[in-house]
């Protein structure tokens, strides 16, 4: 029968390429391990957006013998560590660069026999193209080994809705936002006059997202680390900006302004496209999640203003190449150009990571760039400000359990599960626990 | 009537008689016949040696360990996973979760996919058409389904919410309430296994000789009692196969409540772990955040025991059930 043979083929192909992948999974890059004049591949493994393609396209066009794919676009960073950490424990199936995330870095870093030491490979001339700390946070505690090379900083901003600033009576002009904010009480306090005009919309989405935005500010203007100290022990409890970070937190759900969505949640995203709440705390690769949540329907309706209290650093990435890769010689040049400083700026323009490098940040094209979608707002300007002045917050071995406990603690409390005087007693006993493991 | 044995005796016929003693066979095929049959079965064996039995044992030696994913070097340390575990809360409350879907989940499924069997048991029209129709849930993929139903179940923007609204009842936030997400997660593992446990019901009511029903109709037993007294005793085997099937999948609930919690650390099954499955804090701990191979592994066997446990004592109680209907 007609259909039933086309049916066939279609089948017969299918199965063709099913084996073919497998066999191509099976076999890793072995077909083109052979250096010679044949083009080999690199494999770029990331999470969230990057910015990379038109990067990958312009060094194509200048290395003929070197093609470059890319995996895990758009993933988030729950589903991709887990599978880096496999792919490095079983000594296959990492991409010839990986990107690893500021707050996993210190877990990746306690085993740098994972990866090339990028020192060996000519990076430390590079130094002066990083911002000091960014720098620092990719060498080893002993300083000998480079395990990654600096992308993006999360330099801070407040992103909010106009649209729903002007319903709720609230200035929409971001020099006027950002001037009723300048520390977290008095967002608290336009937050109340925002609730009481009943949008339908809540103030902000999550309250740990803001807890997350305090304490990095905190630790940031404080000691320089919050839950754990520079030697490595775990402080939770005992330093200041962590309490004053819930405290405040607690201040703002107490005032009913969250509306109480799991960050990152199927519900998070749906209330970006429904307009479920005005405001967000916002780092600058945040701009670029609020775009594809909100969606082009949202276009102008966003803008940035300034985040209460002081600047700070939320997230940004390292490039690193692990030992297992085939082709080190040709994945270390790649992770050079991509970190350069043109690097840095095309992957901004591209989607809004801010430049970890200083002549990336002083570079016009930062400086002067505004994004349409944020009804033109300097974007350059308003992240690029604080961001060379930043203190970054020093991150412990367990950086990512403990931040998990205290977080869910928070959340605990914002769905009403919790009083906050349990809800500390839990992120003390939970980070503690953690820590152990 | 004459057999051609008894033809062949008549006298006067010249009966040809072999020779005494067991036939001659060739010694190649006296080594066929007995061995040939271990090697018919052995690929299973072989794969499992490979895929079941070697994992099973090399789980067994990470879990003695303190086995840090990433690090060079992994420690012995003897059962002190297991002694951590025994007075891990968060371990105990996964399991606690576990059972509870398992229950919550499983009894409803079973009867269900029992009356439903025995529907489609029945002379209807299109017969075909329904008995292959209940199996269409089972050949979705879980993902999907656990994301319509997650949907379905969301706080906000959720049919499920928004249908109790119209009759006066508050939103409830299904991630965050333990009944809740148990139920919201029994609907998806329901939905995708009662058609698939119907079908094999079904087949082993087919099986049931009609003319018992014929007699307990004469005797003048009704549909139901001959359902309770006929149809379930007969399918006793079958039943504790399904049950089997069920707790092995059951115990291993993963995918329905990983993507039910949508999210930074849906791992951990909501903000109290309401959700959680043993082998979602297996995973947790074995991979993100904690990186703990070791610890991971225990729960792991731990699993393994209870799912060997429980399988028993739903076979001692079906047993018992059934004998005494």
């Amino acid at each position: 029968m007609h259909v039933n043979s086309r049916g066939r083929r279609i089948a017969a192909v299918a199965v063709a390429v099913t084996t073919a992948t497998l066999l191509a999974a099976c076999g890793g890059d072995d077909g083109d391990s052979g250096s010679g004049d044949g083009p080999i591949t690199l494999t770029v493994d990331v999470f969230g957006q990057f910015g990379y393609d038109d990067l990958y396209k312009q060094y194509e066009a200048s290395h003929p013998n070197v093609k470059i794919v890319e995996r895990g676009t758009g993933s988030n960073l729950d589903e991709y560590s887990p599978k880096l950490t496999q792919w490095l424990a079983a000594g296959k199936g990492a991409g010839d660069i990986v990107a690893i995330e500021e707050g996993l870095l210190v877990e990746y870093k306690a085993n740098p026999g994972n990866f090339v030491n990028l020192l060996d490979h000519g990076a430390g001339e590079l130094k002066s193209n990083f911002m000091e700390w960014k720098w620092s946070q990719g060498l080893t505690p002993d300083g000998k080994q480079l395990v990654g090379l600096g992308t993006d900083v999360g330099g801070m901003a407040m992103c909010y809705r106009k649209d729903l600033f002007e319903k709720a009576g609230l200035p929409t002009d971001r020099e006027e936002v950002s001037k009723l904010w300048p520390t977290w009480q008095d967002y608290i306090k336009v937050g109340e006059q925002f609730k009481a005009k009943n949008t339908g919309a809540a103030f902000l989405d999550a309250a740990t997202n803001t807890f997350n935005t305090i304490v990095l500010q905190e630790g940031g203007a404080t000691g320089g680390y919050h839950y754990y100290d520079t030697s490595n022990n775990l402080v939770v409890d005992s330093n200041p900006a962590v309490k004053k970070a819930w405290d405040t937190t607690m201040d703002i759900i107490d005032s009913g302004l969250s509306g109480k969505y799991q960050a990152w949640s199927d519900d998070w995203v749906a209330a970006f496209k429904q307009a479920k709440f005005a405001t967000i705390a916002c780092p600058a690769w945040m701009t670029g999640v609020i775009e594809g949540n909100a969606g082009a329907g949202a276009s102008g309706k966003w803008d940035i203003a300034t985040v209460p209290g002081n600047g700070g650093n939320w997230g940004g990435s390292f490039l690193a190449v692990p030992k297992q890769s085939k082709h080190q010689a040709e994945a270390i040049e790649l992770a050079k150009f991509l970190t350069s400083v043109q690097g840095q700026i095309g992957a901004f323009k591209a989607k809004g990571p801010l430049p970890s490098s200083p002549q990336a940040l002083d570079d016009p094209a930062i400086t002067g760039a505004t994004s349409a979608y944020f009804s033109g707002a300097p974007t350059g300007k308003i992240f690029g400000a604080g961001a060379k002045s930043l203190k970054p917050v020093y991150m412990g071995p367990k950086n990512q359990a403990v931040r998990t406990e205290v977080e869910n603690a928070v959340r605990t409390v914002e769905l009403g599960q919790r009083s906050p005087t349990d809800g500390w007693t839990d992120a003390v006993n939970n980070a503690k626990k953690a820590a152990d493991k | 009537m004459a057999t051609s044995l008894e033809l062949r005796t008549q006298p006067g016929t010249p009966v040809k008689h072999r020779r005494p003693g067991p036939p001659r066979r060739p010694r190649l095929s006296h080594v066929d016949v007995k061995y040939s049959p271990y090697l018919y079965i052995a690929p299973f064996f072989v794969l499992f040696a490979v895929f079941g039995a070697y994992p099973l044992v090399y789980t067994f030696w990470v879990s003695l360990h303190e086995w840090d994913l990433l690090a060079q070097e992994h420690p012995f340390v003897g059962l002190a996973n297991y002694s951590a575990l025994m007075s891990d809360s968060d371990f105990w409350n996964s399991v606690y979760n576990t059972l509870g879907i398992f229950v919550i989940s499983t009894v409803p499924q079973l009867l269900l996919a029992l009356w439903l069997a025995n529907l489609l048991n029945r002379q209807l029209r299109a017969r075909t058409f329904f008995r292959m129709g209940v199996l269409i849930p089972n050949i979705t993929s879980t993902a999907a389904v656990a994301i319509v139903f997650g949907q379905l179940f969301s706080r906000d923007f959720g049919l499920i919410n928004w249908a109790l609204g119209l009759v006066g009842v508050g939103p409830i936030d299904w991630n965050a309430s333990k009944l809740g997400s148990w139920i919201a997660i029994s609907t998806m593992v329901d939905w995708r296994w009662t058609g698939y446990n119907a079908l094999i019901f079904l087949a082993a009511m087919q099986a049931i000789p009609r003319d018992l029903y014929e007699s307990a109709s004469i005797d003048g037993a009704r549909p139901a009692r001959q359902f309770w007294s006929i149809t379930v005793p007969m399918l006793r085997p079958t039943i504790i196969f399904c049950v089997i099937i069920s707790t092995i999948g059951g115990l291993q609930l993963f995918t329905e409540p990983l993507l039910f919690n949508s999210g930074t650390n849906s791992i951990r099954g909501g903000p109290l772990r309401e959700s959680q499955t043993m082998t979602m804090y297996m995973f947790e701990n074995a991979f993100a955040p904690n990186y703990n191979f070791g610890y991971g592994a225990a729960v792991a066997w731990m699993l393994f025991a209870l799912i060997v446990v429980v399988a028993i004592v739903n076979v001692l109680i079906i047993r018992r059930a059934a004998r005494s209907s």
